[in-house]
């Protein structure tokens, strides 16, 4: 028989696709079980999809970015708008949605490089703020946009509906505030998780290449990558791009899910930004498989505490907190080995009868 | 005329903004921490001041001062309880997502005590308004109050920290922690102070706040903490002329692009005006040049 050889890296990943796949499953039986939380397949998928890409611009470029809700947002106004106007078009639903999904990651990826270009040169807090406020631009932006189409094609105003100059027969598709009208519900969870499965693709094989590494080398330290002769920019740039453009696909994926969607701070604004940043700090900083665990759970945590009706947020903001103390604080890092040692030295007796076990059973095979 | 009304309630705003950004550039100053509870803390100022204002009935300089309290209290709990554990942690952003547990934590616990609807708030203030050339412009007495104690809050602060011994130990610590401990000072004390002030600033801020717009719900905070955190940034966060420069700066470009271009394009200007000056000037208008070694 021809043995396999997987390298060590290879399994690794093996592992997250398998854990995806695992929870995959998990949340299919328990959308079975009722509809509300049916509804949350498709936001889940989406949550993922979002903590994974931007853990490779937190995690894997090492830079901090409270702007990450607005390439999402970016990617559902495109998005939703190129199906809805494209319905004429193409009948076939398979082919626009892929489409719209393209070019919902195209629109998002084209902004992060535009966004990306001046702004990857401030460093830490100051990012931080500057892609806050790119995020709440975009969403403020959304917010004022009228888009519709008539037989002469598509109209645009950044004022009011009359003012689009739309024919009798004109079909309005973003309402300025009141977002984006009649979006085509193509999305669902099956296609879900294969966007999931592609976004852990390209970010895990990012990690894996040299371009990947050349990123890392960034992240841990600039001026030596710089003086080895990494080019600073262009990598920077790469992550951010693909990050941002792996959210605008979220995005447009999470636009066929609803009929309507309207860009409010909650949904698109600096809090889905800091959502997103919670599931990748928590589920470890440039761990590809703990964001995904972590988007699933926090993402439906609020959802299984429902039965606690009001407390339940409060509850959600003590157990956040906690979380946070117990997996970073030094002292309860500390605490965590010393109790490891203990368990370690209880059960070695153990162990070391089973390896006995074993090692008695080889040499008799062996025999 | 109008210009001048716009450029006075600019400079009301702005002082507000000054007074939040204070507290974030204390903090940021002396913990290297984005405290993101803070515009949180101002929202408890509010309602603490109309608990005992609106619903207990008692004269506004008591509402004022209870607010105070409450709010200093509640940010030395907060520094002890969930900051101070995370500050070796190693990774910053650690403490930067406990600080969002934090803001989740206070204002879901007001939306239990109080419920989501809007309370209308009681002005503490009572100075009638003034009008000037011929009732074209119209300064309310809020505006009046909120201006002098941005003034007075901003000299108190700068003699404390130049003239008092805390307050060089409040410089010493932002300057190096170690040496600072290895001086005899007492740094867990010392960040203590700086979140008990910048804590009370912010319930100072959150009574002025809700006594110009009169509303209040469990998230009157979140805007006008992202607003204050930008004019931190926009003047150099950790240097607090830059806080009061900040703030000044980003009240009158929110008032006059309101006024003057478009109320829906407000918030666009004043973050397009802090990108600009950030791409230029990376560490804020008056903020330090670090310099990078390997």
């Amino acid at each position: 028989m021809k043995k396999i050889n997987i390298s060590k890296q290879g399994k690794s990943n093996l592992i997250t696709y398998g854990i995806i796949l695992l929870l995959s499953f998990l949340l299919f039986f328990i959308g079975q079980s009722s509809y509300q939380l049916k509804g949350l397949l498709v936001p889940v998928c989406t949550q993922i999809m979002l903590a994974v890409s931007l853990n490779l611009t937190v995690g894997i470029l090492g830079e901090l970015s409270l702007g990450h809700a607005g390439f999402m947002c970016i990617g559902t106004f495109v998005g939703a708008s190129f199906s809805i106007y494209m319905e004429q078009f193409i009948p076939i639903a398979g082919v626009r949605f892929f489409l719209a999904l393209f070019i919902g990651a195209l629109s998002a990826g084209i902004m992060g490089f535009l966004i990306g270009l001046p702004v990857l040169r401030l460093k830490g807090d100051y990012l931080a703020i500057v892609t806050l406020a790119f995020g709440e631009i975009i969403k403020n932006i959304v917010n004022m946009i009228y888009l519709g189409y008539d037989s002469k094609g598509l109209h645009f105003s950044m004022t009011d509906t009359a003012s689009m100059g739309l024919a009798e027969d004109g079909v309005v598709i973003i309402k300025g505030p009141q977002g984006v009208m009649g979006t085509p519900a193509d999305s669902n969870f099956g296609i879900g998780v294969i966007l999931v499965l592609i976004t852990v693709f390209i970010v895990l094989n990012l990690i894996h290449s040299r371009d990947g590494r050349a990123i890392m080398a960034i992240r841990d330290n600039e001026i030596a990558a710089e003086s080895v002769g990494i080019n600073i920019t262009k990598y920077k740039l790469m992550a951010f791009t693909i990050s941002a453009a792996l959210a605008g696909m979220a995005g447009s994926f999470y636009a066929h899910n609803y009929n309507n969607i309207k860009a409010s701070t909650n949904n698109f604004g600096y809090n889905m930004s800091i959502m997103i940043l919670v599931f990748v700090v928590l589920g470890g900083i440039g761990s590809i498989r703990g964001s995904v665990i972590a988007a699933t759970i926090l993402y439906m945590l609020p959802e299984m505490l429902r039965f606690m009706s009001q407390y339940r947020m409060l509850v959600y903001a003590i157990v956040l907190i906690i979380m946070m103390l117990f997996t970073w604080s030094p002292k309860a890092q500390e605490w965590k080995s010393v109790q490891m040692e203990k368990l370690k030295v209880r059960l070695k007796p153990v162990i070391d009868k089973f390896r006995k076990k074993s090692s008695d059973k080889l040499t008799k095979e062996g025999e | 005329m109008r210009f001048i009304y716009y450029l006075i309630s600019g400079i009301s705003l702005g002082s507000v903004y000054a007074i939040i950004a204070l507290g974030y550039t204390m903090v940021y100053g002396i913990a290297k921490m984005l405290n993101f509870a803070h515009g949180d803390v101002i929202m408890v100022g509010g309602f603490a001041a109309f608990t005992v204002i609106s619903t207990l009935g008692l004269p506004p300089a008591l509402g004022v001062l209870v607010a105070i309290i409450v709010c200093t209290v509640l940010g030395i709990t907060i520094e002890k309880i969930a900051y101070r554990p995370l500050r070796d942690a190693s990774s910053s952003l650690a403490v930067l997502i406990t600080a969002i547990g934090v803001s989740y934590l206070l204002q879901n616990l007001a939306l239990l005590i109080f419920g989501s609807s809007t309370k209308s708030f009681e002005s503490v203030v009572s100075i009638s308004a003034i009008k000037l050339a011929d009732g074209q412009i119209n300064i309310t007495g809020e505006t009046i109050v909120t201006i002098i104690t941005c003034i007075i809050v901003m000299m108190m602060l700068t003699l404390f920290i130049n003239k008092t011994k805390a307050g060089q130990a409040m410089l010493a610590v932002s300057e190096d922690k170690g040496a600072a401990k290895l001086m005899g000072i007492n740094v867990n004390g010392t960040i203590a102070l700086t979140f008990a002030i910048g804590s009370a600033l912010a319930a100072i801020a959150g009574v002025l706040l809700c006594s110009a717009y009169p509303t209040l719900s469990p998230t009157t905070g979140s805007m006008p903490g992202i607003k204050a955190f930008v004019a931190a940034v926009f003047g150099g966060i950790g240097s607090i002329p830059g806080a009061l420069l900040g703030g000044l700066l980003l009240g009158i470009i929110e008032t006059l692009g309101r006024a003057y271009i478009s109320s829906q394009l407000s918030d666009v200007i004043v973050f397009g005006v802090l990108i600009v000056v950030l791409v230029v000037k990376p560490t804020g208008i008056l903020g330090k040049k670090i310099q990078e070694k390997v």
